[in-house]
């Protein structure tokens, strides 16, 4: 139907700094995080945990735990037989252990009792039996040890999965090549050390029926996994996901304390809460894989880029999680920054007895993002170009396709470069490659680095045509508008952008709206708070959702008051002619007229991506509806005496495609900002090889994050590029602004003592080694100097667009040689 | 059976009565034993500052306070912040600001940015990240909690000050 959309500068509410709609409850206290949830007769549950990183299950006795006075219930591995997991391809978990156990902190039973310190005693007084095995610490380890198999599946050995792509003939490239270089990187892992430590509750009614109320990023996919495991009906579970403390990725598989919980309330007939503390969250973990990266790439001298080969090797702990995807994302969006005509990637994931890593913030791509940023800087160097200049002049085209087939949309890194060279005053700062010639003091230094992230994962985690979000809109007679989408608020604002894009379209007040989100009996699906999927899905799905509405408002209205529809505008909660706005009803009054007139309103909107023009096998990771860019610069200043470096201004400019609302996409950016800044200083996961790889300080005292002590000042440009499969043009900012971070700082670093810190953290000890080196005459450097030999699959075959590919893998023909 | 403790203190400006078992620590005594949900816990080992009331007016961090302790003394939690419907300037400009995202840390830092108003109503941005440096954020990066610091505290003193375009919009 016709009607005059307002132009992008008429908008009422996209775009302007509107409070969240949930801020005053969270500033009040109201805001109810799971394990705020009592119910009468909750029971309280405790799970007891492998001390033994690697080991058979030979007994386990429960009953002394069982006689233990106000102990209600106990199960262990046997009363959870069937095995679950995020990813199809690797259903490898059970909720508790049941023949064997894969690192310290898996769970083999879980006690159920009248108050959290009976449940304690309890989880105590149970006996397991274990017969210890070998264990599996590193990647090399994995690679080489192929005895005894922490997973009785994967490729090979205790190597979970392989891959090799390649896209046009690389090797042509590098010969062409006017330069071509090659650098290995470690990228240690860490993890997401959410406020909240991990939270649920479960209650099974006297209809038996499940309600699961969980700190959860992904709602629809624990219910899938519930119905799974528990045997029960999708129909008969409600999961419930409570507002995240703060998630980051670390939410978003199911886990085995939703499926305990459950379980025991099904056995108890009662409640049952767990909350889990802060070291069993370090065991939960699914954070940040550590990888070991390879990358060789040709250049031309002015930069340009002719062919690239990038290899990967992640740890990835004793789970598959979502391990297979994480592989492939630390190589699929190399591509997508700067033109890169040829492109091979090899990527391998190993098992090892460490708690399970996944997807954190960036997922995948913040370590390549590293190594190739750091790689580009070595380049520049060596052909003695200036490194904001050499990136500035090979982007990628907007609106073109990679040699991965990845479709670019809008691309406004260009104008993030700008940004940040001229805020930085870089060209007055920069040493130019030139360490006796400095424009800043010793010790100081600046360094640039860029970036580029998906706006939502093109497809979804299990296979199905179906839409990845859905928004349901009703409008009471009274003017009242309830928005219903199965998307969880982790802090990031997703249910205000769907108040603030509602209302927009129905001339309303955001704070008018009522918004009921992630309750899989009450919302349609959304497949959750992962791969900045959120604001571009669901705002999509809104719009189209209050567009329907609007049309059944202004049908009746027009009617009405005898006024073409196409007049008609929403706009200060009134329905008016735009002619004479004088004439018009009130927003409340056009519900009844339409009620009137339709019976009942209530609307639906739907999101599906587009489909992706790569066909080949694995061509599912890394297609997104648009992707977002970053430029940041760093300053710092490095002590040589300590090695300590002090990052004292971050330069950052991103592009959002268009700001929903600018205040939340500046604590997008300001929030990664700061968790890339303690990736690069000083947050890992590490554990004491020489001692059965315990982790080595599972408290948030020890694991050192950052501060307000050591938070830099950060300097903001928020670049609009719209992109056409944004709603309003938006694109993702929740993810992208953390990966140019650890890379602009280590290329800082080095600007500023003439070291290379290959290797994240960039800790004070790795500093004075690599400086200790230059001292005496040898390679200024920190970091690995190999990657393990390892035999890899033929690589799958593709022709690249500019080859002519139709995105499918070449036929495979044998080789005599 | 357990033998339940009794004390009398003031919480939120009521007198207040609680029997709780003697081993339990102020935070689980407000959130267990009064429902007053509204004090978070991060690691319940006085690492995080999440779980920070006010006792007597100074922040302290309620997991390594034990109830007993709590006898006789005044009790401030993030409920008894707002002065009945409306806000305190420092919630207001929390939310204004986005300096809650997940909200989970907001209770903590909101109280103790309250002492530290209430001792400095003029401090420096070196000031505030000292005061505040005991207590973790993992979404913001602190600086939208800065800014509503600052802006708070400019108006608790009766000044006019609109917040810089740049915190909001960006530099140009």
């Amino acid at each position: 139907m016709a009607w005059n959309k307002p132009s992008i500068d008429s908008l009422k509410v996209v775009g302007k700094p509107f409070r969240k709609v949930d801020a005053r409850a969270k500033c009040v206290g109201q805001t109810k995080f799971a394990d705020d949830i009592v119910l009468p007769r909750m029971l309280l549950c405790k799970m007891l945990r492998s001390h033994l990183p690697h080991a058979l299950i030979k007994s386990v006795d429960v009953s002394k735990a069982l006689a233990l006075p106000g102990v209600i219930a106990i199960i262990t591995g046997k009363d959870l037989p069937i095995p679950y997991g995020i990813l199809p391809v690797s259903q490898d978990e059970h909720a508790l252990c049941i023949d064997k156990v894969r690192f310290i902190g898996d769970p083999v039973a879980a006690v159920a009792a009248i108050d959290e310190d009976v449940a304690f005693d309890a989880m105590n007084l149970i006996e397991v039996e274990y017969q210890p095995l070998n264990t599996i610490s590193s990647i090399e380890e994995a690679v080489m040890i192929d005895e005894p198999r922490i997973h009785d599946y994967g490729d090979e050995g205790n190597i979970h999965k392989k891959v090799s792509l390649e896209f046009g003939d690389v090797e042509q490239g590098f010969a062409e090549a006017d330069l071509v270089r090659e650098d290995t990187f470690f990228y240690e892992g860490n993890t997401h050390l959410p406020m909240e430590q991990h939270a649920a509750v479960g209650h099974y009614d006297a209809d038996k029926k499940l309600t699961l109320w969980s700190s959860t990023q992904t709602p629809h996919y624990v219910h899938r996994a519930l119905t799974k495991v528990l045997e029960l009906a999708a129909s008969h579970i409600r999961v419930i996901a409570t507002p995240n403390g703060g998630g980051f990725g670390g939410k978003s598989d199911p886990f085995n304390h939703e499926v305990v919980v459950c379980k025991l309330a099904m056995i108890t007939g009662r409640p049952v809460k767990v909350t889990l503390t802060r070291e069993e969250v370090f065991y939960c973990h699914r954070g940040r894989h550590p990888v070991l990266m390879k990358v060789k790439t040709g250049v031309k001298k002015d930069g340009a880029i002719t062919g690239m080969h990038f290899q990967s090797f992640l740890d990835g702990g004793a789970y598959g999680s979502y391990g297979v995807a994480s592989t492939f994302y630390t190589g699929a969006l190399q591509t997508v920054t700067y033109d890169v005509p040829r492109y091979k990637f090899q990527g391998l994931r190993a098992f090892t007895n460490k708690p399970p890593c996944g997807p954190k913030r960036g997922h995948g791509t913040p370590q390549p993002r590293y190594a190739l940023e750091v790689h580009l800087d070595k380049i520049a160097e060596a052909l003695r170009l200036d490194p904001a200049e050499m990136r500035r002049a090979h982007l990628v085209e907007p609106n073109s396709t990679t040699a991965n087939y990845l479709r670019i949309g809008s691309m406004g890194l260009g104008t993030c470069i700008d940004k940040v060279v001229k805020g930085s005053d870089w060209k007055n700062r920069f040493s130019g490659w030139n360490q006796t010639n400095r424009k800043l003091p010793a010790g100081k230094g600046i360094g640039i680095a860029c970036s580029s992230y998906i706006c939502g994962a093109g497809l979804p985690i299990y296979w199905n045509n179906m839409p990845q979000s859905g928004v349901q809109l009703r409008l009471d007679r009274q003017g009242g508008v309830c928005v219903m989408c199965g998307s969880i608020d982790i802090g990031q604002g997703s249910d205000s952008i769907l108040a603030y894009i509602v209302a927009e379209v129905l001339g309303i007040d955001p704070f008018d709206i009522r918004v009921v989100t992630a309750d899989t009996d009450l919302t349609p699906v959304d497949l959750g708070s992962y791969s900045s999927r959120v604001t571009l899905m669901t705002g999509n799905a809104a719009i189209q959702a209050a567009e329907r509405a609007r049309e059944l408002l202004v049908v009746a209205v027009a009617e009405k008051l005898g006024v073409p529809i196409e007049n008609l505008a929403l706009a200060e909660r009134r329905v008016f002619d735009v002619e004479n706005p004088e004439v018009g009803v009130s927003f409340a009054e056009a519900t009844v007229l339409a009620e009137s007139k339709f019976g009942t309103i209530g609307t639906v909107g739907s999101y599906s991506p587009p489909r992706s023009p790569g066909k080949y096998k694995g061509a599912g990771v890394g297609p997104s509806p648009a992707y977002s860019y970053s430029a940041a610069v760093a300053e710092v200043d490095v002590d040589p005496e300590t090695g300590i470096v002090v990052v004292e201004r971050i330069w950052i400019a991103h592009d959002v495609g268009k700001s929903i609302n600018p205040m939340l996409v500046m604590g997008q950016v300001e929030g990664s900002v700061y968790m890339g800044l303690g990736e690069i200083l000083m947050e890992e996961m590490t554990y004491r090889r020489n001692r059965n790889v315990v982790h080595k300080f599972p408290s948030m005292l020890e694991y050192k994050s950052p501060t307000t002590m050591e938070m830099c000042d950060i300097k903001t440009y928020l670049v609009e590029d719209p992109d056409p499969n944004g709603p309003y043009g938006a694109k993702e900012v929740g993810q992208g602004p953390l990966l140019p971070v650890p890379p602009a700082v280590a290329n800082a670093v080095y600007d500023a003592v003439g070291v290379r810190i290959d290797e994240v953290p960039i800790t004070p000890e790795k500093v004075l080694r690599a400086l200790k080196d230059k001292s005496r005459g040898r390679e200024p450097r920190y970091g690995p100097d190999s990657v393990p030999t390892v035999e890899w699959p033929e690589a799958l075959r593709v022709l690249t667009p500019a080859e002519g590919g139709d995105g499918r893998e070449m036929p495979r023909v044998a080789v005599h040689s | 059976m357990k033998q339940k403790t009794h004390i009398s203190f003031t919480l939120n400006g009521e007198a207040t009565e609680i029997a709780f078992a003697p081993h339990k620590t102020l935070l689980e005594v407000l959130r267990e034993d009064l429902a007053l949900t509204g004090t978070k816990h991060g690691c319940e080992l006085g690492e995080c500052g999440t779980c920070t009331i006010l006792v007597d007016g100074r922040a302290i961090l309620s997991c390594l306070m034990l109830g007993l302790d709590a006898e006789g003394h005044e009790v401030k939690t993030i409920e008894g912040m707002a002065q009945g419907a409306e806000l305190h300037p420092l919630q207001h400009t929390f939310a204004d600001l986005g300096a809650a995202q997940c909200g989970y840390c907001s209770p903590g830092f909101l109280l103790v940015a309250e002492e530290l108003l209430q001792k400095k109503p003029n401090p420096t941005r070196s000031e505030i990240q000292e005061a505040l440096s005991g207590n973790l954020c993992r979404c913001t990066g602190y600086i939208k909690i800065y800014e509503a610091v600052e802006l708070a505290a400019a108006r608790m003193r009766g000044e006019e000050m609109e917040l810089p375009r740049e915190s909001v919009y960006g530099l140009e």
